[in-house]
């Protein structure tokens, strides 16, 4: 694993993209094949469900380090990492051995099965013998979780540095929900395997967001459509087979047998994407994103909540037909043949198009941006009628103009240490609207502010905290922020009985006195117009 | 009977001596372990330091009243006995021992055990009550040895000669620069050091530290003269205008924070070497073993951790209550 801890160190220790991408690119070209196969899969996401819960491995490293929880536990917010507080505080190793990733990776599958007790000896003996080097990486893999600024994009020029292959053609393979026990570097990377082929969907086209169109040139070059609020997604019929995969590379057919009955209608060598939301049919419209959420949750459906939320597919565009990819026809053609081929379709199937939006000025444009939240959209898209469909983000064809977020201002009531990069510095917030003289929490938001302004925030902190529960600290009700988010729904778990979609700090309300923050029933009245 | 020393809003207060040591705000009479910023402070009316660590505090401070006593050498302040001991945080640098009523207690001042080959090494001193640091008093901070961390700046300033890149290293001015430079193999290459760090290696040089030479880096220096160069400056001087006319460089920083990955990255240089001149976990847990103290006191870093952890290693400890916390994490001026 010596050589999988260096790239990990390699790739963790600069932030320069072309560094990064040397670095795995030299990996990949020495690496034995099934450990190449292992690296793609944990940088790009795809890891082994966790082999043990974080507090356990932080109580057998305490109790192999000879220190009490309580300590390790201190120590964890300091250096924002369990994985690498374990490593740290570990004994020096007792012996040397050497096992290759793949072998690491056999290895937990192994701890499974095992009892508690049984689990603890055969970590503690791995730590025995490893270098110090390779155990934060070793901590990694127990725990899940490989973030070391590595996208996609970058794994797939990698690959492609060390292959020689293009990357489009990679980006491809390596999409859908492959996993090193399913497939072999060979088949996967250098083969491209037929059967796989079958259900790999294509990389999502993604936008960039717009503050304002006025730039983007004439009106007419441009196809505008509702940005729905629900889950992308990409429906595929081939081999006379369905897949239906969430933009999170997840394959999701069974979770929505909704879409069963477009197998018979759609013909072979067919992919759309689009958008996946739960559907009124009364009303025409999608209903809120919660109660797709519930539909989320479950691997089966049970009847009743099929018949509540139903799905419905909208379609924003054809990749494929017949067989033929499109993606380098243009836009206007593809919707076209997206018009023609869902024309056809009866009308209970659920599957239609998400509507192109007639207008012939921005102006005209602004205005129904502004009617986005009564259709339950979050604002618009704006793609260029002659782009091809873009693997992955790419600026300038592609744009998504959200609507302005929603906002309250909230007293910030309980403050942790960040993780990672901002483990010495109070990021996390509790904030809290007021229930007469009782102040209610009701979010939690850990971006939006300036470097000074979290290290301001900070100094406030260390000298103003109140009371300590662990790594938290409670302050004084004192400082406001302006909390912004995209959606309000209703939540019992909470005890405002209200969630917020993406809060963050839009900005730190100096001029506001606590007294001033808005209130439960402000949000409760946000809850009945948008939820 | 009063202790022998108490905490005020002034620092550490010895009543039976009427001093202060490292006091935060100007008193009559202070006693100094070491020139750091964050203890010898200007403005009070006589100062008592080691022999070693004077010329650093009248760099730092200019014009003072200063008195010094050499290591070891006992000391007699109203009906209190004073004693400066080697603390090895840097040359010069002291713990103070004071004895009144019978009762020793010691401050160590900022100190650690392990020996940098330049400092005076740590002399643990037997008292009643040990007033210490903990800087980095939580069992993630572990040094490796000096030498590996010395083979490994060598080898990536090795590696920036053989790529055409000037070496740029951030330390403190006082003691880590100097540590660094009798540490490395300074003969591989150039030295050169930034204004305030060459100020600090004439005032040590002067009172007999060996170090080898370095050249001035001046607003007339530029990379392409130096091909291969070793340029040691302050953490606060690491992004200056100057580093342009340095050509293509590479920065690392020397520290005992670098052990945290999240501290590396924020700090956003090439590289980041543990290299400390507070004790780490296993050298504050030694140190406080060797004084046979019952009491003891932290101050200065994770003070209310390390309490409690003393606590449970069977100490009656506690936290030095003066003033605004320092914060848990934040740069330390070592
Ligand atoms: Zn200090
Ligand atoms: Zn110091």
């Amino acid at each position: 694993m010596k050589r999988f801890a260096r790239l990990f160190d390699a790739l963790d220790r600069t932030t320069r993209t072309s560094a990064k991408t040397a670095a795995l690119a030299a990996y990949l070209g020495e690496a034995p094949e099934e450990d190449r196969l292992w690296a793609i899969a944990l940088l790009s996401g795809r890891r082994p469900k966790r082999a043990v819960t974080a507090g356990k491995l932080r109580d057998w490293a305490a109790e192999h380090a000879g220190l009490p929880a309580w300590l390790v536990e201190e120590s964890y917010p300091v250096v924002g990492d369990l994985a690498e507080t374990i490593a740290l505080i570990l004994p020096p190793p007792q012996r040397s051995e050497e096992r290759s990733l793949s072998g690491w990776m056999a290895w937990l599958e192994t701890l499974r099965p095992l009892e508690d007790e049984a689990r603890k000896a055969a970590i503690r003996e791995a730590w025995d013998g490893l270098p110090a080097t390779d155990r934060l990486v070793f901590n990694k893999l127990l725990t899940g979780g490989f973030r070391v600024g590595v996208s996609q994009k970058l794994v797939t020029r990698a690959l492609a540095q060390a292959t020689g292959i293009e990357e489009p053609r990679l980006a491809h393979r390596l999409m859908g929900d492959w996993t090193p026990a399913t497939t072999t570097y060979d088949r996967l990377i250098l083969e491209d395997d037929p059967q796989d082929r079958l259900s790999r969907p294509y990389p999502f086209c993604l936008a960039h967001p717009l503050e304002e169109p006025g730039a983007l040139g004439l009106p007419g070059d441009w196809l505008a459509e509702w940005k729905w609020d629900g889950i992308r997604g990409q429906m595929i019929r081939r081999g006379g087979e369905l897949y239906l995969w969430s933009r999170g590379e997840e394959l999701v057919t069974a979770r929505f047998p909704d879409f069963a009955p477009l197998l018979d209608h759609l013909p072979d060598g067919t992919v759309i994407d689009g958008e996946i939301l739960a559907w009124d049919s009364a009303a025409q419209r999608p209903l809120p994103f919660a109660q797709l959420q519930k539909r989320l949750g479950r691997k089966t459906v049970p009847k009743k909540l099929l018949a509540e939320a139903p799905a419905r597919l909208l379609a924003y565009d054809l990749l494929e037909a017949g067989g033929r990819d499109l993606r380098e026809r243009p836009l206007a053609e593809r919707r076209d043949r997206l018009a023609a081929l869902l024309g056809g379709l009866p009308p209970e199937v659920p599957l239609g198009p998400s509507p192109a939006l007639g207008f012939d000025s921005w102006e005209a444009l602004e205005d129904l941006r502004a009617t986005a939240r009564e259709r339950r959209a979050e604002g618009l898209m704006l793609k260029r009628a002659g782009s091809p469909y873009h693997a992955g983000r790419k600026r300038g064809d592609w744009w998504k103009w959200k609507l302005d977020p929603l906002t309250v201002d909230a007293v910030m009531i309980y403050a942790q240490a960040g993780h990672g990069r901002r483990a010495t510095l109070y990021t996390d917030f509790t904030f809290a609207v007021w229930d007469g003289d009782a102040l209610v929490p009701f979010a939690k938001a850990y971006s939006g502010l300036s470097d000074a302004e979290f290290a301001e925030i900070t100094r406030w902190v260390r000298q103003n905290a109140l009371q300590r529960f662990g790594p938290v600290r409670q302050v004084p009700p004192q400082h406001v922020f302006e909390i912004a988010f995209e959606g309000i729904q209703e939540s019992p778990r909470h005890k405002s009985g209200i969630a917020l979609r993406f809060p963050r700090m839009l900005r730190w309300r100096r001029d506001k006195p606590a007294a001033e923050a808005n209130t439960l029933a402000d949000l409760q009245a946000l809850l009945r117009r948008h939820g | 009977m009063a202790p022998v020393l108490s905490f005020t809003g002034r620092g550490l207060y010895c009543p039976a001596g009427d001093f202060h040591i490292d006091p935060l705000r100007p008193v009559d009479r202070a006693l100094i372990t070491h020139g750091h910023a964050d203890h010898a402070r200007p403005g009070h009316g006589a100062y008592l330091a080691s022999e070693g660590a004077a010329p650093a505090i009248r760099h730092r401070l200019g014009d003072i009243r200063i008195e010094t006593l050499p290591f070891g050498t006992r000391h007699r302040i109203g009906d209190a006995t004073v004693s400066f001991h080697p603390a090895g945080h840097l040359p010069g640098s002291a713990q103070i021992r004071v004895e009144a009523g019978g009762e020793v207690w010691v401050v160590s001042g900022d100190y650690k055990t392990g020996a940098d080959g330049l400092s005076e090494p740590f002399e643990p001193v037997r008292c009643h009550a040990f007033i210490t640091e903990c800087t980095f008093g939580l069992p993630v901070f572990r040094w490796r040895p000096q030498a590996e961390v010395m083979a490994e700046i060598d080898a990536w300033w090795a590696e920036n000669r053989a790529a055409g890149r000037v070496t740029v290293l951030g330390a403190y001015s006082l003691g880590k620069a100097q540590r660094l430079l009798a540490g490395i193999d300074a003969t591989a290459g150039p030295v050169l050091a930034h204004g305030a760090v060459e100020a600090m290696n004439a005032v040590l040089r002067a009172q007999g530290c060996r170090l080898p030479e370095t050249l001035p880096l001046t607003p007339e220096t530029r990379g392409r003269d130096h091909p291969g160069a070793l340029v040691i400056v302050p953490p606060s001087a690491m992004d200056g205008a100057w580093t342009r006319r340095m050509g293509p460089v590479s920065t690392g920083f020397a520290s005992g924070w670098m052990q945290l990955r999240g501290v590396r990255r924020r700090r956003s240089m090439d590289r980041g070497f543990v290299l400390s001149d507070h004790a780490d976990w296993d050298g504050l847990n030694s140190a406080i073993r060797a004084t046979g103290a019952e009491r003891v006191f932290a101050t200065h870093g994770y003070t209310e951790v390390f309490r409690r952890w003393l606590e449970s290693q069977g100490y009656d400890a506690a936290v030095v209550e003066h003033g605004a916390e320092r914060g848990a994490g934040l740069e330390d001026g070592e």
